[in-house]
């Protein structure tokens, strides 16, 4: 199996096998990904950053993990100093980045334009998040921080929170059902998955219910993976604090939770999950912001030919 | 006087010497298979249209299309909203070569996706591509851009 040159678009490109061949390096990476040691496997090689929407985490970890590796980044920086105010394509900056670097990671307001991407240009694109769409790199981070913080076979977890808009976590129930997890969907109806995308998960053969509170399911589950849920989704704010707080994980709905229970969240957080919890074994969000830089440590190495 | 079936259908429209006869479209889509197809507006063929045949199977709709060959895999793509449909090759009054249309796996140019935020709704210069499959009759396109389905009115979508 070679990732060299491989599009990293759409978690539906993934079987099992390959999720594992991304995941099976990055823990022989985290002692270089923590400055533990050196390691030059990326010397020459040169990363954009085409981010033409905010980000912290995905941008910075792949900085991260290029330097950490011996790499250099180019950053596309604020859109006003760019082509792209003078009206140039997203296609035709693709094309002549892709001139520049060995890999490009591109987060784009648009639906499939990691995809169009792709199509255009022979170095590899690497989805960063496309909109409403996808963003693989987050998934396999989920996937490595499951399997180094709980485990990955059959395991039981509950995705809590913004289920509707949030299309990030249909890919992860996609590569989880790979791995035969058992999964329940937990969320307030305003933010429940759409029928359609439930439907589009039974006919891949994914084993999904639904529970209404994290009550429920917090004593059976073995990760609980939460979401934000946006303000902004709400015209009405005591809306929003209604359902805000009949989603919010304390201390005290803890104490009902399996020992073994590990909770994730994506971040930024809002108020999903009081400060409290930071401190228990339970909580393993910041390690898992952190489990983005070798995971990104190995894709890169993959698809840049410096592992095999 | 009562006419038999072939003077009524003859006084309808008149069969054709050479050309194509698309027959078995789903009723009411005729006119919709000549914009996938491009006709008139990239053709100056004459073409027939019956609406509302009475066929075998219930209503359907009759495209005639004089002194031009369709080549059936150009032909395919119709099968999106019309997939019972057969092409009939005419040469001098006679059927010279009858084809079902195939259901092609990538449909391309034909369908707008119905996500708004689409990428192959942009300005970008992209066009609309689609993975065609078929499950209990209906016809399911997924967007290979945002990978959104349509499976209702494809019709109602085209380009």
């Amino acid at each position: 199996m070679t990732f060299k040159d491989l599009h990293i678009i759409s978690m539906k490109d993934f079987s099992r096998d390959m999720i594992d061949h991304i995941l099976n390096p990055a823990e022989k990476l985290e002692p270089i990904a923590r400055g533990m040691e050196k390691s030059d496997l990326l010397d020459g090689k040169v990363l954009s950053l085409l981010f033409f929407e905010p980000s912290t985490r995905t941008r910075m970890s792949f900085e991260t993990a290029m330097i950490r590796l011996g790499g250099q980044v180019l950053n596309l920086g604020s859109l006003e100093a760019t082509s792209i105010a003078k009206g140039e394509t997203l296609a035709d900056t693709i094309r002549v980045v892709g001139g520049y670097s060995d890999a490009i990671v591109l987060r784009h307001p648009k639906e499939g334009s990691a995809r169009m991407a792709s199509e255009l240009v022979s170095v590899p694109i690497i989805n960063g998040g496309d909109g409403a769409g996808h963003h693989p790199t987050q998934t396999f981070l989920d996937l490595y921080t499951i399997r180094r913080e709980s485990h990955m076979d059959n395991v039981k977890i509950a995705l809590a929170g913004d289920l509707k808009y949030g299309r990030t976590v249909h890919s992860l129930c996609y590569a989880l059902s790979l791995y035969g997890a058992e999964i329940t969907l937990v969320s307030p109806k305003e933010l429940r998955m759409p029928d359609e995308i439930i439907t589009d998960l039974k006919t891949c053969d994914i084993k999904v219910t639904q529970a209404d509170s994290i009550e429920e399911v917090i004593s059976n589950v073995e990760v609980l993976y939460v979401t934000r849920i946006q303000k902004e989704r709400f015209p009405d704010p005591a809306e929003y604090q209604k359902v805000a707080s009949s989603l919010l994980i304390t201390p005290q709905l803890l104490k009902k939770a399996n020992p073994e229970l590990k909770i994730m969240h994506p971040l930024p957080r809002a108020n999903e999950i009081d400060p409290r919890v930071d401190k228990t074994e339970h909580a393993c969000y910041f390690k898992q912001s952190f489990y983005g830089v070798p995971i990104r440590m190995a894709l890169l190495s993959l698809i840049m030919g410096a592992l095999e | 006087m009562t006419l038999n079936t072939t003077q009524e259908r003859e006084l309808r429209v008149r069969p054709i010497k050479n050309g194509t006869v698309i027959d078995h479209i789903t009723a009411g889509q005729s006119l919709n298979v000549l914009r996938i197809l491009g006709i008139p507006d990239l053709s100056e063929d004459v073409v027939s249209v019956v609406i509302n045949a009475s066929g075998a199977h219930g209503k359907k709709d009759v495209v005639k299309i004089e002194n031009r060959e369709l080549k059936v895999r150009e032909v395919d793509k119709i099968s999106l909203i019309a997939p019972n449909a057969v092409i009939n090759i005419i040469r001098d009054f006679d059927v010279f070569e009858k084809k079902h249309v195939i259901i092609p796996e990538h449909a391309e140019g034909v369908v707008r996706c119905i996500n708004p935020n689409c990428i192959s709704n942009s300005s970008e210069p992209v066009t609309s591509k689609f993975t065609v499959t078929s499950a209990g009759g209906r016809i399911l396109l997924r967007c290979e851009y945002c990978e959104r389905l349509i499976s209702e009115n494809i019709a109602a979508h085209l380009l």
